[in-house]
């Protein structure tokens, strides 16, 4: 570096201002309309990324991904939104490229975060990243025809591009999918590759980077053991993975030496479907992802794209009892998830099911308030945009029906009061009082899994895992939301970076959740009567721009990069349909952190190390 | 110690498990039968075990539970429309479906062929269909519902999935009893317990709807109450589907289209062969 940058601020603006100084030439600001941040000449990309990072500050790498804009501008970008860990807005930086052989240098030496994330991008864009150390496709099998997520590929069941689609209504005759799509034609391969030989390759190309190949004849007789190396593969099927998610490990003895994560079996390109989808459409889709948070999967989306709405006209923002309700259902989902990530991580450690059940069992009285609120316990569909769905019931009451003949029914303001002030509380004690000084727990947690706090920026990890290696990052504080910024609580941390640390800054996390949530109910009494939800719009036309919308989920920075634009005429009326809709996964990229933590330990650590990052499948493989 | 820990965790442990025992005996005999222990059990206060022993006792769901949606038809017993749609085929719900799974064919009069505001068929894809409820949210008239009928699982999917309007069809008086604060609610929101149509035409009559209050909510649950709350609409049997997915069994027949009974389809309105052959040569040009 021939002279530092220097800054007079810590804007944004004077970030961007001192780069354009440095780098003349290769920084251009996006001057599209709707469109911030920079747009860096990708020749020059790894120099101004380790600029931004060093000499800036942005050392947290939040989010890299794709975009194609084919038929727009023909070119594809990668967009990457870098933070500061002491808190402030995005830096927003983009690299372009042609569609035809796309390529752009990666940026893993700068941000190791980005590893999957590139993958990622090169699976469903085919932009190729030199420098990659690993890039093979992530979530797609190898020898998948195509990248998925460019526009002019189309899925077998391919109807339209974009929905609504013109076969429902006014002539709708059904039609069932695998009527146009015949079983045996809906998977189309690359001409070249053989059919048979599918799993043989895939399979090949992963087990050659785990180090295996020791020839143990011509080990040393005198000092070596003559063993191999032994590659196991633990899942995709096996209950200690949350699910269908495999690890590839290298063993040597018992102890870990390589370990590969292996995902997308539950891959079902959520973010094409949000791409047909309308905005609206989305919403009940982002429940899907990390289906035991659904509530705050909703608000991060609603955040996005009011963020894009509110450049319109006819702009609403949402109501203050509407935002208390959303802090309200946010922060019961964070109790609820904790709960489950607690009871779960005890199940990986061995303690099959007693402090599972006892968790799920507490989870469950949150679930029937969700249920009599929003319609359904997990599936909860309940944030639109410029509000939530409708107002929390006056009683939380079953209704007699032919099936049902019990019914039960409480005060909703008691029934909350009760659960928060006395339930809650109660039973995060009792978690507390079951587990934290068990010899046992403290024998296998402390000091496994070691994360350091540096490592875990530079690998992107967000939530617990990042603040129980000391780094007190929390979307809430640094970037507030919603009434955060009134509410008084703070954000846990814990310095070990350890199991033990993890389970116990998640405690921490439910019992800031309660004190927040002690707030909100007078809050709740007061505004009560405001209305909740505009005027219903149901397919709202949105104005063209990007913008990127994060939460505080419990599991991690939860983001929603979504892009609104268009082709021609569509464009100028504000589209429908988001053009791009990412999501920044939690679960997808704390993950990146998993083969270093879990190098040198035993077998059965790893299973509790993955549950103490506390992964959801829908998430991780969308 | 060493020790303690492991100790203080099974006294809790070993307190769930007393408990579990103690609750059950508080409740012998009357577990489910009065409506105070039953709250108690299910509520805040709970303790022990608190299993619902599914499917041999029910939960009662809440009002706003969304299971499949169906369509909200006027009373048997209606003076001046019985039966009739409250769908006006506007199509709306069809648009906001995320995954896309109701398909509309909007009425037609038979002489003049002008649109009539109400549907010819309705199907919805129970196999497709998220249980989101955009459909009932966003209804201008009040006319589909999300119903609280959980069990729906057969033994074949390509008979009974698909749900034409027979199936959907349920009187007004059933939503009235599975969801009667929300009925309220919309009746306020519209004028009167009658259709919006219905309430429009009074209005313009110079005739005054009736008010919804809670009063008349109240009395209508109780008239409803002492015998079992009204079926829904009968079931009609499989067969009634069949012009739909009739000789659509895929796995077995993957190209069954020449034979599929194409004098089926209403003539003259729609052909569904012309459109499943136009939406193939459309998947075959974009490749």
């Amino acid at each position: 570096m021939d002279k530092p940058l220097e800054l007079k601020t810590g804007t944004i603006a004077d970030a961007i201002a001192a780069l354009k100084e440095k780098y003349p030439g290769a920084v251009k600001d996006d001057s599209r309309q709707g469109y911030s941040g920079i747009v860096v000449d990708k020749s020059k990309l790894v120099e101004v990324a380790t600029a931004i990072r060093d000499e800036l500050g942005f050392d947290y790498l939040s989010s890299a991904t794709g975009v194609d804009y084919f038929g727009i501008s023909d070119h594809m970008e990668v967009v990457y939104h870098a933070y500061r860990t002491s808190g402030g807005a995005a830096l927003v930086f983009k690299a372009q490229t042609g569609r035809e052989n796309a390529e752009i240098p990666s940026l893993t030496p700068v941000w190791p975060g980005a590893d999957f994330q590139e993958r990622e991008i090169w699976d469903l864009y085919g932009i190729k990243f030199p420098g990659h150390p690993n890039l093979k496709r992530i979530l797609m099998w190898e020898g998948f025809a195509g990248h998925p997520m460019r526009k002019d590929w189309k899925e077998a069941y391919y109807e339209e591009e974009h929905k609504p689609f013109g076969s429902r209504w006014p002539g709708g005759w059904v039609h069932r999918a695998e009527e146009l799509n015949v079983y045996g034609h809906n998977v189309t391969y690359p001409a070249d590759l053989d059919l048979s030989k599918l799993n043989d390759a895939s399979e090949e190309a992963l087990y050659s980077g785990m180090g295996l190949g020791v020839n143990v004849t011509q080990l040393d007789d005198e000092t070596a053991l003559k063993v191999d190396r032994l590659v196991v593969n633990l899942g995709p099927h096996h209950p200690s993975t949350h699910g269908v998610f495999r690890m590839v490990v290298t063993l040597n003895g018992e102890t870990i030496e390589l370990l590969e994560p292996v995902m997308g079996y539950l891959h079902r390109n959520h973010e094409k479907i949000g791409e047909r989808n309308t905005f609206l459409h989305n919403m009940p889709f982002t429940d899907r992802l990390d289906y035991i948070a659904s509530m705050s999967n909703n608000l991060g989306y609603a955040l996005a794209v009011e963020q894009l709405l509110a450049r319109g006209a006819r702009w609403q923002p949402p109501s203050y009892r509407a935002e208390v309700i959303r802090v309200l259902m946010v922060e019961l989902t964070r109790i609820v998830n904790h709960y489950w990530a607690i009871g779960f991580f005890l199940n990986d450690l061995g303690a099959f099911f007693t402090p599972a059940l006892y968790a799920i069992a507490e989870r469950e009285k949150i679930l029937d308030f969700f249920e009599a609120t929003a319609g359904s316990r997990m599936m909860c569909n309940y944030m639109r945009f410029g509000g939530v769905f409708k107002d929390i019931p006056e009683r939380i009451r079953g209704v007699a029906n032919l099936l049902n003949d019990q019914v039960r029914d409480f005060n909703t303001m008691d029934y909350l009061t009760e659960l928060i002030n006395d339930r809650i509380p109660r039973s995060i004690d009792e978690l507390d009082r079951l587990l934290t000084d068990s010899e046992i727990i403290r024998s296998r947690c402390i000091g496994v899994g070691y994360l350091p706090p540096e490592m875990a920026v530079a690998y992107s990890c967000a939530g617990p895992l990042l603040r129980a290696s000391g780094v007190p990052y929390d979307v809430r504080r640094a970037e507030p939301y919603s009434i955060y910024p009134e509410l008084d609580f703070d954000v846990a941390v814990r310095y070990n970076g350890d199991l033990y640390d993890r389970y116990l800054l998640r405690l921490d996390e439910m019992r800031e959740s309660v004190r927040i949530l002690k707030q909100v109910l007078p809050r709740l009494e007061a505004t009560k009567g405001q209305n909740v939800f505009g005027p219903a719009q149901h397919t709202p036309r949105v104005p063209v721009g990007e913008s990127y919308g994060r939460v505080e989920n419990p599991k991690g920075e939860l983001g929603y990069y979504v892009v609104s634009n268009g082709i021609g005429e569509e464009a100028s009326k504000g589209p429908q349909n988001p053009w791009r809709y990412h999501v920044r996964a939690p679960s997808f990229i704390n993950l990146t952190a998993l083969g270093a933590m879990c190098k040198g330990h035993k077998v059965a650590d790893v299973v509790a190390i993955l549950g103490s990052i506390d992964i959801v499948l829908g998430e991780t493989d969308r | 110690m060493s020790g303690m820990g492991i100790l203080k965790g099974l006294s809790v442990t070993f307190k769930h498990f007393i408990n579990s025992y103690v609750a059950d005996l508080r409740f012998a005999g009357k577990k489910y039968l009065g409506q105070q222990q039953f709250e108690k059990r299910q509520g805040l206060q709970a303790e022990g075990i608190f299993t619902v022993e599914y499917p041999d006792e029910k939960l009662a769901v809440p009002e706003r539970f969304r299971f499949v949606p169906f369509l909200v038809v006027e009373d048997a017993d209606h003076p001046e429309r019985p039966n009739h749609d409250w769908c006006t085929s506007c199509g709306i719900c069809a648009k906001v479906c995320p995954p896309q799974c109701i398909w509309i064919v909007r009425g037609q009069d038979p002489n003049t062929g002008r649109p009539v505001p109400e549907p010819e068929a309705f199907f919805i894809d129970i196999d497709i269909c998220m249980n989101c409820g955009f459909c009932a949210e966003f209804c201008p008239f009040d006319a589909i519902k999300m119903d609280h009928d959980y069990e729906m699982a057969s033994y074949d999917r390509t008979a009974v999935h698909i749900h034409d309007k027979a199936r959907l069809s349920k009187p007004l008086t059933y939503w009235r009893s599975i969801a009667p604060t929300t009925a309220l609610e919309e009746a306020t929101a519209r004028g009167g317990w009658e259709h919006p149509d219905i309430i429009k035409a009074m209005k313009k009559a110079g005739q005054t709807p009736a008010a919804p209050t809670v009063e008349n909510a109240r009395a209508f649950m109780e008239k409803t109450k002492p015998a079992a709350p009204p079926p829904p609409a009968p079931k009609p049997a499989p067969a009634a589907n069949a012009p739909v997915v009739q000789g659509e069994a895929p796995a077995a027949k993957p190209a069954p289209k020449a034979e599929a009974p194409a004098a089926e389809a209403p003539k003259g309105k729609f052909d569904k062969q012309a459109m499943l052959a136009k939406i193939r040569e459309r998947k075959a040009n974009k490749q």
